[in-house]
């Protein structure tokens, strides 16, 4: 009998890692973005994989539901015409290299340098109850601490994107 | 009924009937005819309780298009479809969809020369695999759920239905067609607006019922006040709120009149169904029917006490008959709401929402708090407690429906 659980484990990473490399290669940008979509289902679905489905749900309902839709927005509402083909010039590539190559040193020595305690599937059941007790009990300063930031945060996109002057007559208003 | 059913009803501790048990029995029979292999007989039980619910909401589906179509009719003073027999016999047309469905399935499918072929394909698939997702964590009865003891149920099925929003984008966009990606931005900016209320209602059940578990919210309001009177969410001022604001949410995320902009016929053609037909035009429909069946089926879940029976003597009825009979009702009512009401524009969908239900939500939510603090009230106190939790549920509703409609009317029509 193989061995199911490693063998999931194989297909949800080259899934998640193969469409993230293809939509960075790709020259339309909604292609992209709905790849990148199909790489966050398959960190849900890792998560799922260690047994820790709020934060699979979690990942799903924000990266699926709501980022994807900020950048659909974003792309829609800037992007005046078609996408030309401005192919970048050869240092703009290297600098790009070295950027990415500067990130994921960066990151792979965090992940490296981070010691894993011990077995980490004692850890793997917590329940929506637990978390919940968690956050509301022990981490209560931190999540309120993140709800006043993104509070702030959503304030400050409000202020930037609203217009100088209200627009008039808008909407039409019905005479009586 | 049959007379075992009765048993329960009479004895004093209720056991429940043998209907009641019935699928879970005769899933467990048919696989008891498997070899004795643990992961096979899991398999095979979960395929046929997917096999069930599609055949049961797949056959809804066909038949509520015909209902719909029957319903208009009758508010408009028409017939509807009546003609379709089957071997000569006519069931007042109730065959029309199986006819519909075979004219979809013969009919050219075309795609546009300057379409996205790949999307354009997958567009109606993933409506209709999203849609479906939502089904599988609903409570369908006390022994009937899939996945409705997950311990996130209701966080999968928003998760699941958010998902939807991408297809229709994909279906607008593929399509190259300017009515089309129009259709695809008012959706997306209908569809997010909505989400919002729909979920600030939904954690007032959570908070309530202490769970995300969607059985353990059914389960937190299966009790009776004297026999008679349900312990249903929508018979509390904040549940009695909440289910309004969530029929108006759920309304507006399935696509359906008053808020069906994305299709908009009259001002841009068909929206993001313009360049589909056929089997594919089909997809879609099936994608929203299934979506407006998943979302009653939540609010019947979260406010209407799900499976549990209005009162205690109606149990003999088995749950899941219970739970579908709610269902169909609020989908009926559905059509009541299209063949009423006319179509909002942009800007007061807009407002609708972010002006006038988010807050609602917002002020229900601390409605729900106090209901939930002042459990243990009882005599005076528990007239004050309702007294409180409705004006707290009335007033806002009526100061800001105030604000929001000065000098707005009454509208006064005159004759040229």
């Amino acid at each position: 009998m193989p061995d199911f659980p490693l063998l999931t484990l194989g297909v949800i990473a080259a899934v998640t890692l193969v469409s993230a490399a293809v939509a960075f290669s790709l020259k339309n940008i909604l292609h992209c973005l709905l790849l990148l979509v199909v790489s966050w289902v398959g960190v849900a679905a890792f998560y799922l994989w260690a047994g820790a489905e709020f934060i699979a749900f979690a990942q799903v309902l924000v990266y699926v539901g709501a980022i994807s839709m900020v950048v659909l927005f974003a792309v829609l509402l800037t992007r005046q015409h078609q996408p030309e083909e401005n192919s970048p010039t050869r240092a703009f590539r290297a600098w790009g290299a070295l950027a990415a190559a500067l990130v994921a040193t960066a990151l792979c020595a965090a992940v490296v340098a981070t010691p894993l305690e011990g077995n980490s599937s004692a850890d793997a059941g917590l329940s929506v109850r637990q978390i919940g007790e968690l956050l509301m009990g022990p981490h209560v300063a931190a999540l309120l601490i993140i709800g006043v930031l993104l509070t702030v945060a959503l304030l400050g996109a409000v202020l930037l994107a609203a217009p100088d002057a209200p627009k008039e007559n808008f909407p039409p208003k019905t005479k009586p | 009924m049959k007379p075992c059913a009765l048993a329960g009803f009479a004895s004093e501790a209720p056991t429940f009937s043998s209907l009641e048990a019935l699928p879970g029995d005769l899933s467990d029979w048919l696989v008891s005819f498997l070899p004795d292999i643990e992961w096979l007989r899991w398999l095979t039980a979960s395929l046929l309780a997917i096999v069930l619910i599609l055949t049961v909401f797949g056959l809804t589906f066909a038949m509520l298009t015909v209902t719909e179509r029957k319903l208009l009719g009758r508010f408009q003073n028409r017939y509807g479809p009546n003609r379709v027999r089957v071997f000569g016999i006519r069931v007042f047309g109730f065959f029309q969809p199986f006819a519909d469905a075979v004219k979809a399935l013969t009919k050219e499918d075309i795609v546009p020369a300057a379409a996205d072929k790949v999307l354009h394909l997958l567009a109606p698939v993933c409506l209709v695999a999203f849609s479906l997702l939502g089904f599988a964590v609903l409570p369908y009865g006390r022994e009937m759920t899939l996945l409705g003891n997950l311990d996130a149920a209701l966080l999968f099925f928003f998760a699941a239905t958010s998902a939807s929003e991408l297809a229709i984008f994909m279906a607008g966009w593929s399509s190259r067609n300017k009515y089309a990606l129009l259709s695809a931005m008012r959706a997306l900016a209908q569809l997010i607006s909505y989400e919002l209320p729909l979920l600030l209602v939904a954690v007032p059940a959570v908070m309530l019922a202490g769970t995300l578990s969607l059985q353990g919210i059914v389960l937190s309001q299966a009790d009776w006040l004297g026999g008679i009177l349900p312990h249903w969410n929508i018979l509390t001022p904040w549940g009695f709120a909440g289910a309004l604001i969530f029929y108006i949410a759920a309304l507006a995320e399935s696509n359906r009149c008053p808020f069906d902009l994305p299709e908009g016929e009259s001002e841009i053609i068909a929206g993001f169904l313009t360049e589909y037909s056929g089997f594919k035009y089909a997809l879609f429909f099936m994608g929203e029917y299934f979506g407006m069946a998943a979302l009653a089926g939540l609010g019947v879940t979260l406010f209407l006490g799900g499976w549990t029976a209005p009162c205690e003597f109606l149990q003999f009825i088995p749950s899941y008959l219970w739970f579908y009979l709610k269902l169909v009702a609020v989908v009926l009512s559905f059509m009541w709401m299209r063949a009423t009401l006319l179509r909002l524009r942009m800007d007061q969908l807009m407002r609708l929402s972010w002006k006038f239900l988010v807050p609602l939500a917002l002020v229900n939510l601390g409605n729900a708090a106090f209901w939930q603090f002042s459990s243990n009230w009882e005599g005076a106190w528990l007239a004050a407690r309702w007294a409180i939790s409705l004006a707290v549920a009335i007033v806002p509703f009526l100061l800001l429906a105030k604000t929001l409609t000065a000098g707005l009317g009454p509208r006064q029509y005159r004759y040229a």
